[in-house]
């Protein structure tokens, strides 16, 4: 019977299912952050138990630290100093890996586990943030957990699952000039709706996805969650054991994950077809990240009335040219090397309009664009140039937008308030958000190539 | 976990679609280390005209006077959608909300709700348009989960699908924990084949 890559996955990690019960499904890779994990290891605490492999658990900080030197600095928030309190002690007490402030391989969490090489192919790999998808670009079965779920794992190094239906998103042709990765994933987006693959796993596949290289493929993988999929999934491929060969948790042997495709004939449950060759760089116009359309395009007829009431915008009318007061680069879709360094080619020689926040998505990604200079590019350019963490695209760490500022920002959200209360955000491509930041408007980046 | 069966309950209406987790709550409100306490940041932006200082915004549906004391919450399609932030649930649960009615739910977010007591009830568009416009009245609705039936105060009895291993837990009072470490053994045969 063909399989899909994620049916090959799941069926290896199934410990055991009894009848009329969800899977005892074991965990290969647990990443855990200072936001939703207190309560899981006071949860453990409450019941006398133990971590039962903190060799298989990895912890960083990244959502409420600063991006600014002020991390360096006791913490004056109280509530911050808890919160980092907690992440340190419990990892000390349970031996767990802690990537914290001022470790030199601090990032977002689903930035370093694939820098790290602790992300590999076929693995199941979850995380208490919803972005875990991301880790699929690898062929891993990644997806978000709640906190309830962290202490399970942290537990018993397995989770109860249903098994979810399979959607298939089939991307061929070739990407136009300006027109990237992150471009495609809000199309499917826009295409799928934001609750449209609930209950299913997304692969990605196509000639075009092939194509990507790992930062491109985890941008895509990232939003998966964004159309309702709780995960996404790239079958490895000599990309990825390039990517991952020589990183300090990576497996010397490759030839193993192979295996690790759809077979030819296996059934998905839904599919659907993006024409690469005829996508062009996307925006959103809307407050979720199901509302996006082509650069040029009218904010549709239909749009919801309460979405564009927020965001000031009038059904009809095109967004290009509209001004701007923030544009932010970063966030565990798009703050890897290769997007800083899009960026820094539309920003080089120019000045910006706007305040501009770039943000690294880790220290050795900060230290990587250093040494190749990207940083002065930045600087000179009138963008701050910043410490690694998730900033502006969750507004929990100080970088926030204020009342009625509208954002170019190159994260996965762009729900009401998400960048700050009151704060409108318009989702792009890092190469869009530079072109913007460069106009002081929506711009088409394609004017600059 | 307090066991549930039956209950009857004022419903409060949010007619609005996708209503994602950073409206639930806000991640600026989630910086606690506990899980209790967390009913008074919920729908902290659209609940409070200034939410830090928690003053009210009377316009909001919870904010009416009818809407006091409701355990039950009529919301649009594909509630929950987001982050997989278990604030949301706790925050609902501290409000004393005891279950949501909507079309759909988001994986995540329904995943946590079951794991704190608070029901996701999925209904029928029809029905739900009855749901909301019952809601809108703060009528009493009455949930029978070992029936799996959502009684609308109109009569109407609509019948809802569960999850069978979740309900049991529900009804019993037990969370998942306790069936995944009686599998000890298992996991640890598992991990020694690997």
């Amino acid at each position: 019977m063909p399989k899909t890559l994620f049916e090959k996955i799941w069926d290896d990690h199934v410990v055991t299912a009894e009848p009329e019960c969800p899977a005892v499904l074991y965990i290969d890779l647990h990443l855990i952050h200072e936001m939703t994990s207190p309560q899981a290891f006071e949860g453990l605490r409450r019941r006398g138990l133990k971590v039962r492999r903190p060799d298989r658990t990895a912890a960083t900080i990244d959502h409420i630290i600063q991006t600014t030197p002020e991390r360096f600095q006791p913490q004056k928030d109280p509530r911050v100093a808890a919160l980092l309190h907690s992440i340190e002690e419990n990892c000390r007490a349970a031996g767990i890996r802690l990537y914290g402030v001022g470790d030199e391989q601090q990032g977002v969490v689903h930035v370093i586990g694939p820098e790290l090489g602790l992300t590999q192919p076929g693995m199941t790999i979850v995380c208490g943030d919803s972005h875990t998808a991301t880790h699929g670009a690898f062929g891993a079965l990644a997806f978000g957990i709640g906190t309830t779920e962290v202490e399970h794992v942290l537990a018993t190094q397995c989770l109860l699952q249903r098994k979810p239906k399979t959607f298939e998103v089939r991307v061929t042709g070739r990407l136009p000039q300006g027109v990237t990765a992150k471009d495609i994933i809000l199309a499917v987006c826009a295409k799928v709706g934001i609750g449209g693959a609930n209950g299913h796993v997304a692969e990605y596949r196509g000639d075009t996805i092939r194509a990507l290289s790992m930062e491109e493929r985890m941008t895509v993988c990232n939003m998966s969650i964004e159309f309702g999929a709780r995960a996404g999934m790239i079958a490895p491929d000599d990309t990825t054991f390039r990517y991952l060969a020589g990183r300090p948790f990576a497996p010397k042997d490759f030839e193993r994950f192979r295996r690790l495709r759809t077979d030819d004939g296996a059934a998905f449950d839904a599919s659907i077809d993006i024409d690469a060759g005829r996508l062009e760089p996307m925006i959103t116009y809307g407050t979720n990240p199901g509302m996006g359309m082509a650069i040029g395009a009218s904010i549709p007829g239909d749009a919801p009335k309460k979405a564009l009431e927020y965001m000031g915008f009038e059904a009809g009318k095109p967004l290009l040219g509209h001004s701007i007061d923030v544009v932010f680069i970063g966030s565990c879709t798009n703050s890897r090397l290769g997007d800083l360094r899009q960026a820094a080619s539309v920003l080089k020689g120019r000045k910006v309009k706007v305040r501009t926040l770039i943000v690294p998505g880790s220290g050795p990604i900060k230290r990587a664009a250093e040494a190749e200079g990207l940083d002065k590019v930045f600087v000179e350019a009138g963008a701050e140039w910043r410490e690694a963490g998730c900033s502006m695209c969750i507004a929990m760490n100080g970088d926030e937008l204020k009342e009625g500022e509208i954002c170019v920002a190159t994260s996965n959200r762009n729900f009401e308030g998400r960048q700050g209360k009151g704060g409108r955000t318009i989702l792009a491509s890092p190469l869009t958000a530079a072109a913007s930041a460069v106009e002081g408007r929506v711009a088409d980046v394609r004017t600059y190539l | 976990m307090e066991p549930i069966s039956r209950f009857r309950g004022k419903t409060v209406a949010l007619a609005i679609p996708n209503i994602d987790t950073d409206q639930i709550t806000p991640a600026k409100f989630t910086m606690v280390t506990d899980k209790v306490g967390l009913g008074r940041i919920l729908f902290a932006h659209w609940r409070y005209r200034d939410a830090e200082k928690q003053i009210p915004n009377p316009d909001f549906p919870l904010n009416k006077p009818g809407a006091q004391g409701a355990t039950i919450l009529v919301a649009g399609d594909n509630f929950g959608c987001g982050s997989s932030r278990e604030h949301a649930p706790w925050a609902l649960v501290g409000y004393g909300l005891r279950a949501v009615v909507s079309t759909s739910f988001a994986d995540i977010f329904r995943s946590n709700a079951l794991k704190n007591g608070l029901l996701p009830i999925v209904v029928d568009p029809e029905s739900h348009r009855q749901a909301l416009r019952e809601a809108e009245g703060n009528l009493e609705f009455v949930v029978d989960l070992p029936e799996q039936t959502l009684a609308l105060a109109s009569g109407r009895a609509v019948s809802f699908a569960i999850d069978p291993f979740a309900k049991r837990c529900l009804v019993q009072g037990v969370d998942e924990l306790g069936y995944i470490l009686s599998h000890e053994r298992r996991i640890a045969e598992y991990e020694r084949s690997r």
